[in-house]
């Protein structure tokens, strides 16, 4: 992409231009999905809010439904003052809501759209979204520390203590599918559950279906929303910890914590609903046939089409699941600090670890599930899943196949001069080939 | 502009992410509040993983911002918290703290030199090639030998039969030092936790004590 830039200036095809704008483009884009989803989730929220407890929620702003409310509440916040209490440290108090906020913001660099349409190709990517994700409760914790109050520090302290316990879950629930698909990329993980519904993981055997509201449940507690929102229980500690803050900082929080919980329905899509594959594979190979062949590197119409359903497609189940999220939180009451980690410790870890044990096997003894009709599916699995180098198996065609493998700096140079065709093109270009998979 | 063109975009990471490292290493041991020391702590450990990320290692700089920065800087100033008697506890260090410290650091920072200038590899100059994130392996071999299966090695006693390597079947892994280093990180959470926990009086006979083992 930075040599297409760079060649539509008109510039040598190796300039710093290039990189600058490619790179721009891409955190505007992700910035643009945090704040105008921001903005959605709150005005959602309010609304959703409102129904539940028998109201209408704002009704005003924007003529109907009260659809601009967030963007005056935005406006109302920059007019705030900025305070700084006396007692703070001032270094850190200011700068806790952009930890949060970039801790958010860089998950974001590895979570695909939609086939190839990601801020940057990740091969462990579920790995890193879930470690950079873990660093959002480092803002809080500072934010609470720095804040000099007593209400403060008691949200901070609750929410290491909660954040701390559900990684072990979340970290389990999260492993499952990796194993189903032999692979920590989201791209390959999304794309392993290509066709009908009935490939989505989350329909792969009981154990993955279950796991899947282990996942949900974890992951609400990780992003500390309601039920699990002590750190800023209203009714006991004032705000928790962004009682001190005002104005445009206390937004940033609420920025973070509505990307996180995108974020983690997105990740949830990929890693359990088929991620941009929708339940009826209108654009595979079976019915339009518009969509990208596995491996293709040619730019086309039809596939762009089919990329940018495919990333509506996965916003839109992103979205259901912050609404559900939404959902739990006027509908439920909140928890007790003990009753949290005891949800946590007594529930979720034995209920995640039994179905990891359980899906494990079901995948060993080849138990017959769903997943195994691969209804409409254009990738046959063993396309998808990763080279695995095991010594008892294959060994001859697997020497052929490491012996045809270029030099990776070839590789990627001819990729680059290959299939620079377009913005889109070149968002696909650094897919790496397919590897012949065997029959594993 | 002809000098910006020759700009190298590596080189400039990795210079930033190496000053950034060093620099907020040396914050760490200039500051006296113990809280901003995690927090310089925890920018130079994300360096470091921004360093791993432009090598091309992008598991490893996973596993340092999961392990260091978020678990054991979370941990850390957890118990910072549990055991801070005032705010702001501050963090003095005398002249024989400076003295030991140096002695330490200093030798291992010697040996750590010592084996780096040690590999012929790293000393040679060698054809600049790029590396990308999404260009390196996957994490399956990583894995693979942790699990004790070397892929690496399978792939080159392959390549040539009649070399053995002296490739003991399960032994050429990572396996053993994986389960003592997890082990031993065991040890110390469990260890840290009783640290950290509240000390309570034993109670009255009559009183009943409070369930407060949080």
């Amino acid at each position: 992409m930075a040599e297409n830039i760079n060649i539509f200036i008109g510039l040598s095809g190796d300039n710093w231009l290039g990189s600058v704008v490619t790179a721009l483009i891409h955190c505007v884009l992700l910035i643009h999905v945090i704040a105008v989803g921001a903005l959605v989730f709150i005005w959602m929220e309010r609304k959703i809010a409102g129904r539940i407890q028998d109201r209408l929620g704002p009704t005003r702003v924007g003529g109907r439904f009260g659809w601009l409310q967030t963007l005056a509440d935005g406006l109302k916040l920059i007019t705030k003052e900025d305070l700084i209490p006396a007692e703070a440290d001032r270094m850190l108090f200011k700068l806790a809501p952009y930890i949060a906020f970039m801790a958010s913001f860089c998950a974001y660099l590895a979570l695909p759209f939609s086939d190839g349409w990601v801020g940057q190709h990740v091969n462990t990517a579920v790995f890193f979204v879930l470690a950079v994700l873990g660093l959002e409760v480092f803002g809080v914790i500072l934010a609470g520390y720095a804040s000099g109050s007593k209400w403060s520090l008691f949200g901070a302290i609750r929410e290491a203590a909660q954040v701390v316990s559900y990684e072990v879950p979340l970290g389990l629930c999260v492993v499952v599918p990796v194993f189903i698909c032999g692979t920590m990329n989201l791209v390959t993980i999304a794309n392993k559950q290509a066709g009908l519904f009935t490939n989505w993981m989350v329909f792969h055997d009981p154990f993955t279906f279950v796991i899947f509201w282990v996942y949900f449940t974890c992951a609400t507690a990780s992003v500390n929303r309601a039920p699990f929102d002590l750190a800023e229980a209203e009714s006991e500690l004032v705000a928790g910890f962004h009682t001190e803050y005002s104005g445009l900082r206390w937004s940033f929080f609420f920025m973070a914590e509505y990307g996180s919980m995108f974020l983690v329905s997105g990740l949830a899509t990929i890693l359990f609903f088929g991620g941009w594959h929708g339940p009826i594979p209108i654009f595979g190979a079976d019915i339009l046939g518009w969509a990208y062949a596995p491996g293709a590197t040619e730019w086309a119409f039809t596939g762009y089409l089919a990329n940018l359903a495919g990333c509506i497609n996965f916003i839109l189940k992103a979205v259901v699941g912050v609404t559900v999220m939404i959902w739990v939180r006027w509908t439920f009451p909140r928890l007790r600090i003990d009753q949290v980690i005891t949800t946590c410790l007594k529930y979720c870890v034995p209920i995640a670890a039994v179905c990891f044990l359980g899906a494990l096997v079901w995948e060993a003894f080849d138990i017959p599930s769903p997943n195994d009709l691969d209804l409409m599916s254009s990738q046959p699995k063993s396309t998808v899943r990763e080279n695995w180098v095991m010594p008892t198996r294959k060994l001859s065609s697997e020497a052929e196949a490491n012996s045809e493998k270029p030099a990776p700096a070839t590789t990627k140079k001819q990729q680059e001069t290959t299939s620079n065709k377009s913005i889109a093109s070149s968002s696909r270009d650094s897919r790496k080939p397919r590897q012949p998979g065997g029959d594993l | 502009m002809i000098l910006l063109a020759a700009f190298s975009w590596h080189e400039f990471f990795f210079m930033l992410f190496a000053i950034l490292a060093c620099g907020f290493a040396v914050g760490v041991l200039l500051s006296t509040n113990i809280v901003r020391m995690a927090f310089y702590l925890v920018i130079s450990l994300g360096s470091t993983a921004g360093l791993f990320f432009l090598a091309g290692a992008e598991f490893v700089g996973a596993m340092q911002l999961m392990i260091y920065v978020g678990g054991t800087l979370v941990l850390l100033i957890f118990g910072v918290m549990l055991t801070a008697q005032q705010r702001f506890i501050s963090l003095k260090s005398y002249g024989r703290d400076w003295v030991l410290g140096l002695a330490v650091g200093g030798s291992l920072l010697l040996l750590l030199l010592n084996a780096a200038f040690s590999v012929p590899d790293w000393s040679t100059q060698r054809p600049a090639a790029p590396l990308d994130v999404d260009q390196s392996k996957a994490a399956t071999p990583l894995g693979l030998a942790l699990a004790g299966v070397r892929a690496d090695k399978l792939e080159a006693q392959r390549e040539d039969p009649k070399k053995d390597m002296q490739l003991k079947q399960g032994m050429s892994g990572y396996l053993l030092p994986f389960v003592i280093v997890s082990v031993h990180l065991l040890v110390v959470l469990i260890g840290a936790a009783y640290m950290a926990r509240t000390k309570r009086v034993a109670p009255k006979p009559e009183q009943e004590p409070e369930g407060n083992t949080e």
